[in-house]
């Protein structure tokens, strides 16, 4: 029966996380980071803003955004919802859900767009990056929750690393996608005329692939939004932490509130970036 | 004296081209390359020379290797092996940074689906070259405006290529390679993605452009017509290899193998022309609705004595007389039957232009075209006759109705 033992894959992983600790300086140097841009940068800010003033500047720039095509859905979206969430009393935990979802996001395109275009340059990059996307999209999402807790302790840190992780694949992916759909023509025209490869990616592929591009990176908000409740369970604050809370104490109408401020936030985040996508476009 | 000269100029795409180079100095065919080592020969061991200033044509069908031939001239595809002289050197050995002044500088190329960037205005799509060179603002807008009033599209400056028609695209395509002042331009099927009156437009434009700039121009095509109407020199191109190389007349006179001599078949068969091949477009009026007034007014502008009349389907009905018609305007009638003469000299679209000689030169009115249940397609007379049988090309595509 033992001919086979167990192979030990768990121990190996573990065990190579308490050695990633060691990195110790790089670990205070990330959770610094993160900390910085998701409290002190997004979330200092919303919170100077009183929410009425906060709901009408969002509801205008949405105005602003369909004034051409005189389809007021989106901003009456916007105003409606926002006032609603307000009122259930959800708006300090919506704009710590925001700060996380914005710094994940922020992240995301940080490491991920430069990664695409890497991608999109090397067949072998290609090879080697896809199969960590599809592990890093399929693995539960829970699972990353432990090593986020070992290395960054809880909070909003280890809630935005978790999100970073689950939530960039699309930006890769489809930035890599954008780019190589560029017909070729197009991209002989730009050689034909002596651009550097420099020249090329900012001038033609980059702008050809703009409008795939955004849609990995509504793709990313949505799924980074789709983690703060997971990241609730090591102790992000927000929105996540009300529904956690409610499906601890089986109390329905606290959980129906808070579920319905995340379902109108994601609609919202979602129309916002596809109509400045098709804007753009 | 020669602008380019290409010698021995080899491109095999595959893992391990030097091998496939050994066996193609071993005189082994493209097929049984591909067959021993799975490699494909794109082009093999070319040499010729362009003149400064011609119009140099390479043509062969596709598969020929004729496109990848051009993108080795400017090295948009590396050779595997061989040179291209331009000036001096030899661009399959300059380093990248030399080979883009030379893209930049002394190379335009035209693309057969236009390679416009789409999120770039017309003005911005012929300043590209330019904006890579680092040409500033002003003198930019300057050369890109020039380049566009050559080819005729001042005005649209300020539109994106998906609201201009193709041959309007290809126009841009064009003004986008003339902005750089290039010595050669390299235009790969530039005119064949373009419907057949279009194309015609565009390939006067080109030989008019040619007189007044003088460029070296090394022109791809599958269409023989097209490369005996513009070229100076012929290439024509088989399997990754140079078949014959000679003016339109030798090529047509002289061809170098069966292969060519099957090409310049075609040409002479499409010498022996038809009715529909030399008619033009008539003027007509339409019994249903137009009276006489409106027939008079169609002939004085057009300045002819007679015009024909058809019916609603555009089906011939007869022809009417200046005089007749200005009678009847006169005496205030308005319906045009009465006036209509039905003994008009009808051919059918397929008649050989030969039997239409005699019809011509007796016929007082020029000679109707019919189709179908008699629909007019087009009218024929007599100096268009004279000009088919005299030898020189009649172009069928001004005399679609």
């Amino acid at each position: 029966m033992n001919l086979f033992p167990k192979i030990p894959v768990g121990e190996w992983v573990e065990a190579f996380v308490e050695w990633l600790k060691n990195a110790e300086a790089i670990i205070g140097a990330l959770r610094a980071i993160i900390g910085f841009f998701a409290e002190d940068v997004f979330l200092a800010f919303f919170v100077m803003i009183p929410p009425i003033v906060f709901i009408l500047a969002l509801t205008a720039i949405a105005f602003l955004l369909v004034r051409k095509q005189k389809q007021y859905g989106l901003p009456i979206l916007v105003l409606v919802g926002l006032l609603f969430i307000e009122n259930l009393e959800y708006w300090d935990d919506l704009l710590i859900t925001l700060s996380l979802v914005l710094t994940a996001t922020l992240i995301s395109v940080v490491i991920g767009i430069p990664l695409g275009v890497w991608m999109a340059k090397s067949n072998t990059v290609q090879r080697l990056v896809t199969p960590v996307l599809d592990f890093m999209q399929t693995m539960p999402a829970f699972v990353y929750l432990i090593p986020a807790v070992a290395f960054f302790g809880i909070g909003i840190v280890p809630g935005v690393v978790a999100s970073v992780i689950f939530a960039m694949p699309p930006t890769v992916r489809l930035t890599n996608l954008g780019i190589r759909q560029v017909p070729t023509e197009i991209i002989e025209a730009s050689e034909a005329y002596g651009s550097t490869p420099r020249q090329k990616l900012f001038k033609v592929q980059l702008p050809m692939a703009k409008t795939t591009m955004m849609a990995g990176v509504n793709q990313t908000i949505m799924l980074a939004l789709s983690m703060v409740v997971i990241a609730a369970m090591i102790g992000t604050d927000g929105i996540g932490r009300q529904v956690y809370y409610a499906v601890g104490r089986n109390d329905i109408a606290m959980g129906f509130e808070a579920g319905i401020c995340l379902v109108i936030l994601a609609i919202i985040l979602d129309r916002l970036t596809q109509t400045i996508n098709q804007k753009t476009a | 004296m020669s602008k380019i000269k290409v010698e021995s100029l080899t491109k095999v795409f595959g893992k391990h081209p030097k091998r496939a180079l050994k066996l193609l100095d071993n005189e082994k065919t493209k097929d049984e390359i591909l067959e021993e080592t799975g490699m494909t020969v794109g082009v093999n061991q070319a040499s010729f020379e362009v003149k400064e200033s011609e119009i140099f044509v390479i043509m062969g069908l596709s598969g020929s290797g004729k496109s990848t031939l051009v993108r080795l001239l400017n090295r948009l595809i590396d050779p595997t092996d061989g040179s291209v002289w331009v000036d001096g050197k030899d661009l399959a050995k300059v380093s990248d940074q030399e080979l883009r002044t030379v893209r930049r500088e002394k190379m335009s190329m035209v693309f057969q689906k236009f390679g416009l960037f789409p999120f770039r205005t017309i003005q911005s799509n012929v300043e590209y070259g330019l904006e890579v060179q680092g040409v500033d603002k002003k003198a930019r807008a300057e050369k890109a405006s020039e380049s566009l009033k050559l080819v005729g599209l001042q005005g649209y400056e300020d539109k994106y290529p998906d609201e201009l028609s193709g041959g309007m695209q290809q126009r841009v395509g064009l003004a986008r390679a003339l902005a750089n002042d290039p010595d050669i331009l390299l235009m790969d099927e530039a005119f064949s993605a373009l419907d057949p009156l279009i194309r015609k437009d565009m390939q006067d434009e080109l030989l008019d452009l040619q007189e007044s700039m003088k460029k070296t121009i090394v022109f791809i095509t599958h269409d023989l017509d097209e490369a005996l109407r513009i070229g100076d020199r012929i290439t024509i191109m088989k399997d990754g290899s140079i078949v014959q190389i000679g003016t339109p007349e030798e090529i047509l006179s002289n061809p170098a193998n069966e292969y060519v001599e099957r090409f310049v078949e075609d040409v002479d068969r499409s010498k022996v022309f038809t009715a529909e091949n030399i008619m033009i477009r008539p003027e007509t009026v339409n019994v249903e609705k137009d009276g006489p007034r409106v027939a008079l007014q169609r002939m004085k502008k057009a300045g002819i004595s007679s015009i024909y009349v058809t019916g609603q389907q555009k089906q011939l009905i007869g022809i009417v007389d200046v005089d007749d018609v200005s009678q009847a305007v006169k005496d205030g009638l308005s319906d045009l039957r009465p006036l209509v003469r039905k003994d008009v000299p009808t051919v059918d679209a397929d008649t050989p232009v030969h039997d239409l000689l005699d019809l011509s030169s007796t016929a007082p009115v020029p000679i109707a075209v019919t189709g179908e249940n008699r629909k007019l397609k087009g009218i024929v007379i007599r100096s268009n006759v004279l000009t088919a049988l005299s030898g020189n090309e009649v172009n069928s595509d001004e005399s679609i109705s």
